[in-house]
C-alpha cells in the first residue's frame, strides 16, 4: 500500500512542481510508401500517417485523464522524407511537406517530424531537393519540422552541407520575415542525430527503426528545482543524490505512459528520452536549477560545471527508471523556451560563446538561439561548423536551432508564442569566418573514430 | 482496476458523504479510507475498486470536479499504478 506522503508528494509534483510528460511520439515508416509518379507517394504518405496515428491524440487523452498526469504533446515522426521523395519523379519536395501538414491537421497532432535528410558523408540527389525545398516547406506549413544532419564522428563533418545549411537558414528566415523568421525554430542541424528522438523539431524516424514505435519524452525541470530548494546548504554528492532520486521518479512516469500508450496502441515501445525540457512557463526552467544551485546568474563562471553535474545525475537516475533509454537524454538548454535563460540573457549574464561551452556536457546544442538578421549566411554556417566539431569530437549529439532575426539588432526581443516563447537577440562576432566557409569539402572523422 | 481518490482543502460537513454517494452510484467499491491533516491542509485519501464501474473514468472525474467545487475543496481521481511506479521499484 502506497502510503499517504507518496500520494501526496506526486500529486505536489504535478500540480505545483510542473511535472508533465512532455510528448508522445510515434515513429512511423514511410519507406513502403516510394514511388515514381508523386501524387501516388504523396497519397500513400497521407494514408499511412492516419491510419496508423488515427488513435494517437485520443489515446493520449485517456492516459492523461486515468493517470492524471498531464501529456502535453502528441506527435509523429516520419523517415526522412529525402529517402521517401527520392524515387518521385519531381524536383519540389515542398508539396511532400504539405502532405505532412495535412496528415497532422487530420490525426490533430501538434507537430510532425522528418522533413530531413541525412548527408554526413555526402549528397544523394533526393538530398539536394529536399535542402533546396526546406525555406518554402518550413515557411508554408505550420506543424512541419526539418532537420539535416551534416557531421558525425564516424564520418566528419560535411562543410559544403554547413555551408549550404547557412544559406538555407537565411532564406527561411526572411520568408517569415513577418513572424521574426519562425521558419528556423522548425529546423534543426545535427551532428550526431539519434534516431529515436521523439522531441521536435530534430524528430525523425530513423531507418533503424521498426515499421511503428512509441517514443516518450519526459520532463520536470521544476521538480529538480523544487527538491534542491529544500537543501540549500548540502555539498555536491547530496545534491547529485537529489537529483538522481527525482529523475527516477519523472523516469517512471515516462516508463509508465510509453508502457501504457504501446499497450493500448498495439504499437511497439521504443525508448523513453530522459530530459529535463523546459517551457516559457515560471517553476519550468533549467536555468533556475542552476542558479538554485549556487549561481547568481546562469551563464556566470561555474555554470558549465553546474550543468554537467545536473545533467549526469539525470541521466542516472533515469536510467534505472526506464527499460530503454535513447533520444537526446539530458538537460536541454533553449534559450528562448526557458524564462530562467531568456532573463539569463537579458541581463548580460548569459552569452552565445557560454552556451556553446554549455553544449559540451548537455544533451543537445545551441538552441532557439535569436541572432541578429545582419548576421551573414557564412557566419550562421561558422557557428554551426563550431556546434557540430564539438559533437564529433566528444562523441555525442549536437544540434544548432538559430534564427537570424531579419530586421532586429542585439537587444531587441522576437516573439514566437506557445511553447517556443520568445527569444532576446543576441550578439555573434562581429569578425568574419567567409574564406574558411568558402573552401568546401569535408572535414575528416577524428582518430577515435577508427575504433574497429 | 484500481484507483486513489484524494480530496485536498479545507475540512467541512458533507465531503466523505459526497465523495462516497457518488462512488456509490458509479458501482465503485471503497477499500481503504484515510483522513488526516498534512502541513495544516485537510487530505483525505480513498483506495477505490473500480473494475465494474458503470460510467466513464473521465465521466466520473468531471463529476467529482463539480462535487469538489461545490464543498470547496480539489478532488482528483488517478489509477493507482502511476502511484505503484513513482515510488516501488
Amino acid at each position: 500500500m502506497i502510503n499517504p506522503f507518496e500520494i501526496i508528494e506526486t500529486i505536489k509534483m504535478i500540480q505545483d512542481e510542473n511535472l508533465d510528460i512532455r510528448t508522445i511520439t510515434m515513429g512511423i515508416s514511410l519507406r513502403d510508401c516510394c514511388h515514381s509518379d508523386t501524387e501516388t507517394t504523396c497519397r500513400k504518405i497521407y494514408d499511412k500517417i492516419t491510419r496508423l496515428s488515427s488513435k494517437l491524440v485520443k489515446t493520449g487523452e485517456d492516459i492523461e485523464n486515468e493517470f492524471g498526469i498531464p501529456i502535453i504533446n502528441k506527435r509523429i515522426s516520419v523517415t526522412p522524407i529525402s529517402l521517401v521523395a527520392e524515387s518521385c519523379d519531381t524536383n519540389d519536395y515542398v508539396k511532400f511537406a504539405r502532405t505532412l501538414e495535412k496528415a497532422a491537421d487530420t490525426v490533430g497532432v501538434n507537430f510532425i517530424g522528418g522533413f530531413s535528410a541525412l548527408v554526413h558523408k555526402g549528397y544523394t540527389p533526393g538530398d539536394q531537393k529536399l535542402i533546396n525545398s526546406i525555406p518554402e516547406a518550413l515557411a508554408t506549413t505550420g506543424k512541419v519540422c526539418s532537420s539535416v544532419n551534416v557531421a558525425t564522428t564516424r564520418a566528419g563533418i560535411n562543410m559544403d552541407a554547413v555551408r549550404e545549411m547557412g544559406q538555407v537558414i537565411k532564406q527561411a528566415a526572411q520568408l517569415t520575415a513577418d513572424k521574426g523568421g519562425l521558419a528556423c525554430a522548425k529546423l534543426v542541424v545535427f551532428s550526431n542525430a539519434p534516431e529515436d528522438n521523439p522531441f521536435m523539431a530534430g524528430a525523425f524516424h530513423g531507418i533503424g527503426e521498426p515499421e511503428c514505435v512509441i517514443n516518450v519524452g519526459v520532463s520536470g525541470p521544476g521538480v529538480v528545482k523544487c527538491a534542491i530548494e529544500k537543501i540549500p546548504d548540502a555539498d555536491f554528492g547530496i545534491l547529485a543524490e537529489t537529483i538522481k532520486n527525482i529523475a527516477f521518479k519523472i523516469t517512471r512516469m515516462g516508463q509508465l505512459v510509453a508502457q501504457e500508450a504501446s499497450r493500448r496502441l498495439g504499437v511497439p515501445f521504443g525508448i523513453v528520452d530522459l530530459s529535463l525540457a523546459p517551457t516559457p512557463a515560471i517553476g519550468d526552467s533549467v536555468a533556475h536549477i542552476l542558479e538554485e544551485m549556487g549561481l547568481e546568474k546562469c551563464g556566470t563562471h561555474g555554470t558549465t560545471a553546474a550543468l554537467a553535474l545536473l545533467n549526469d545525475a539525470v541521466k542516472k537516475g533515469g536510467t534505472m527508471a526506464t527499460s530503454y533509454v535513447g533520444g537526446l537524454s539530458g538537460a536541454f538548454i533553449p534559450v528562448s523556451e526557458d524564462a530562467g535563460m531568456i532573463d539569463a540573457v537579458k541581463s548580460g549574464a548569459l552569452s552565445l560563446e557560454k552556451l556553446e561551452a554549455m553544449t559540451c556536457i548537455c544533451s543537445v546544442g545551441l538552441d532557439m538561439i535569436a541572432v541578429p538578421g545582419s548576421a551573414s549566411a557564412e557566419t550562421i554556417s561558422a557557428i554551426i561548423a563550431d556546434e557540430v566539431a564539438i559533437g564529433v569530437i566528444n562523441n555525442k549529439t549536437t544540434a544548432v536551432r538559430i534564427i537570424p532575426v531579419p530586421g532586429k539588432d542585439i537587444g531587441d526581443v522576437v516573439e514566437f508564442g506557445g511553447l517556443l516563447g520568445s527569444g532576446p537577440v543576441m550578439a555573434v562576432s562581429k569578425f568574419k569566418s567567409d574564406a574558411f566557409i568558402k573552401r568546401g569539402g569535408r572535414i575528416p572523422a577524428p582518430i577515435h573514430a577508427a575504433r574497429n | 482496476m484500481r484507483a486513489v481518490l484524494t480530496v485536498i482543502g479545507t475540512d467541512r460537513v458533507g465531503i466523505i458523504a459526497g465523495v462516497s454517494n457518488i462512488l456509490a452510484n458509479s458501482n465503485i467499491n471503497i477499500l481503504d479510507i484515510s483522513q488526516t491533516i498534512m502541513q495544516g491542509i485537510f487530505t483525505m485519501i480513498m483506495v477505490i475498486d473500480a473494475s465494474n464501474m458503470s460510467i466513464g473514468f473521465h465521466e466520473l472525474g468531471e463529476i467529482l470536479d463539480g462535487k469538489g467545487q461545490e464543498l470547496g475543496v480539489s478532488i482528483r481521481i488517478q489509477r493507482e499504478e502511476i502511484f505503484n511506479s513513482m515510488h516501488r521499484i
